[in-house]
């Protein structure tokens, strides 16, 4: 079985900064990976070269078998993509942005519109792109994306300036998507999203990957301690919560009790500082 | 070829629900058209006002037929007082006065509007000719009629349609082209075409062809509202304007491309599609005849692609010209489309950033 996607050594270069720095990743197929880093890491430009939006100044970006760059005709009907922006067609109906999409692929318009249903967009069928709410926008250019059934789906941060609503839906299509054997590619700076829906997660800053594991192994090496908060806000934090809890359960006061392990969140900022980023 | 008519139809209708490009397409140029062959077209079927002061025998002895010719150009009003008339002149209450200084006819006349201004120089010396002609007892060689200096000159709706037209395609391909690289730019849509399995000759031709049809549809409009509205009578080889017409539009593109390059944002584009095409088209002769520009301002505007578009139409449209009298400026044309395509192209950017 070949990798859906395997990166070497690539880096990318703007002048003095290096938005990529020698970056190297396998994906699986039917893998869904999360690209988790703060604003500037890098994440964008690293998902645009392997979508071959961009050569790559050093390095091999190879997506399913065959070379990213230079664009190749042959390789895009096997890849989906979502950009950060909404890319509509101006003043298009949600109904003529998809079909337009479609036969950009070959695609009939009655998966087009399958397409709008599973995204709950039929109401919204004959509304303007510019008359959509954010999570609607999004929904859309997400089924755009996948319109054409691609092997491989790229998704530049899906569940940014959604309400939690949204971002729960979304992440159920997600999931179904890449449960139907599809492999995805996800961008975010939202912890639990990336713990919830990703295979593994690549923490990247600087333009570097800085792990590259799945959530829980992370969060295993992390080795932080277990914060126990009781119901009368008393904190216990311990190394040994099995014994700790069965303590507390001898002594009744179970009631109310919420157990924190270590989170991705602590994984991240481990890993990433604290300082602010633009 | 699927692609090529999906991407035409969704920049189609992009474009038709658009209401500013449309009323700039469209609208906005045919205001200028009915407001200019409206006011200017009662002027000059209305006569020229004359005041004759003093006696003129050249004047008031006209034969009976050159008498005829005389009154249907001019409406006469006597008067003694020449600063009178002259004042009356400077304020455009009449256009010319007249005075007859021994044998010589002296007209006082205002270049404030150089269409009267020429009918009535035109028509004088054409008047003082054939006197002088009358008075050697022989019969002319030559005929020449007064209203023959009317009649040499376009008149307004003729003069205006091809011009202003020029003008309106120039804009609506400019402004589209310019508007449409920056936008898609923005929005990415050019980054998501290039990772689709479309050709970029895919998306130029669809961005091509519905600019190329809406320029179609203004002309088509013009030449209806003009004939229909202001008696524009169009001349032998007119067909010959529509080929110039989608080569004047590939031009107009190239430049709104060449905004759109080196612009930042969607607003930047149209302004810059603006500034090169408005003052362009005063140069032009867009909205009114060159003819009178100093010489260096007439050299200048031969520099400019809008001056052979329109120059080009006219000749086709409405000076009878053979048809072969659009290829130079075909030509020109095609050649300025293609250096400024190259230049857009090499200063194009994927990216805003």
């Amino acid at each position: 079985m070949t990798a859906a996607i395997e990166v070497t050594d690539l880096t990318m270069t703007y002048g003095d900064l290096r938005a990529v720095d020698g970056v190297t990743l396998t994906v699986e197929e039917g893998e869904f990976v999360g690209i988790l880093g703060p604003n500037g890491a890098g994440k964008t430009t690293l998902l645009e070269t392997i979508e071959g939006l961009r050569r790559p100044d050093s390095g091999t970006a190879t997506v399913l078998g065959l070379p990213a760059w230079p664009r190749n005709p042959r390789l895009l009907p096997r890849i989906g993509v979502q950009l950060q922006a909404s890319s509509f067609f101006e003043r298009l109906t949600a109904r003529e942005q998809i079909h337009t999409f479609a036969a950009l692929y070959g695609v009939a318009a009655g998966r087009a519109d399958e397409w709008l249903e599973r995204v709950g967009l039929v109401e919204k069928a004959d509304a303007r792109v510019e008359d959509l709410s954010g999570g609607q926008a999004q929904r859309l250019s997400i089924a755009c994306a996948l319109v054409h059934d691609p092997e491989l789906v790229f998704l530049d941060e899906p569940t940014a300036a959604l309400d939690p609503q949204a971002r729960r839906n979304l992440w159920d299509l997600l999931t179904d998507i890449n449960e139907s054997g599809r492999t995805v590619v996800l961008t975010t700076h939202y912890m639990d999203e990336a713990e919830i829906l990703a295979d593994r997660v690549a923490v990247m800053d600087h333009g570097r990957i800085l792990v590259h594991a799945t959530p829980a192994a992370l969060i295993r090496r992390l080795d932080a301690p277990t914060r126990i908060t009781l119901a009368d806000d008393e904190v216990i934090t311990t190394r040994e919560p099995a014994a700790e809890l069965a303590r507390l359960a001898e002594a009744g006061r179970l009631d109310g009790v919420r157990v924190q392990t270590g989170t991705l969140e602590d994984v991240f900022l481990d890993l990433t500082g604290r300082e602010y980023r633009a | 070829m699927k692609p090529f008519w999906a991407l035409s139809r969704a920049i189609l209708r992009g474009f038709v629900r658009d209401r500013t490009s449309v009323f700039f397409a469209v609208v906005f140029p045919l205001m200028f058209l009915v407001l200019f062959g409206g006011l200017f077209s009662d002027q000059s079927v209305g006569k020229v006002d004359m005041i004759v002061v003093g006696d003129a025998s050249l004047v008031d002895d006209l034969p009976a037929d050159a008498r005829d010719d005389f009154d249907d150009t001019f409406h006469v009003v006597r008067s003694d007082d020449l600063d009178d008339a002259l004042d009356q002149v400077r304020k455009g209450d009449a256009d010319v006065a007249v005075e007859q200084q021994g044998d010589t006819l002296v007209a006082h006349y205002s270049q404030t509007d150089p269409a009267k201004a020429g009918i009535v120089a035109g028509t004088l010396r054409a008047l003082v000719d054939g006197t002088n002609i009358a008075l050697t007892g022989q019969q002319p060689t030559y005929d020449l009629r007064v209203e023959s200096v009317e009649d040499d000159s376009l008149s307004t709706i003729q003069y205006y349609t091809p011009g202003l037209l020029g003008w309106a395609v120039a804009m609506s391909a400019a402004f589209g082209a310019a508007a449409t690289l920056q936008g898609w730019r923005q929005s990415k849509l050019l980054r998501r075409l290039q990772l689709a399995p479309v050709s970029t000759r895919s998306v130029v031709g669809a961005r091509v062809s519905v600019t190329v049809s809406i320029a179609l549809v203004q002309m088509a409009i013009f030449i209806g509202v003009g004939g229909i509205f202001f008696g524009l009578t169009l001349t032998g080889a007119w067909w010959m304007a529509i080929p110039l017409l989608v080569v004047g539009t590939l031009c107009f593109m190239a430049i709104g491309l060449l905004a759109g390059a080196i612009t930042k944002t969607q607003e930047g584009a149209v302004n810059a599609a603006n500034f090169l095409v408005l003052p362009m088209a005063f140069l032009s002769g867009s909205f009114f005849a060159l003819d009178d520009a100093p010489q260096w301002l007439q050299t200048f505007s031969e520099l400019l692609p809008l001056k052979h578009l329109n120059d080009g139409m006219l000749d086709v449209m409405v000076r009878g010209e053979p048809w072969t009298a659009a290829l130079v400026p075909m030509a020109i044309l095609a050649a300025f489309a293609l250096v400024v395509t190259l230049v857009a192209a090499r200063l194009f950017r994927w990216d805003t950033a």
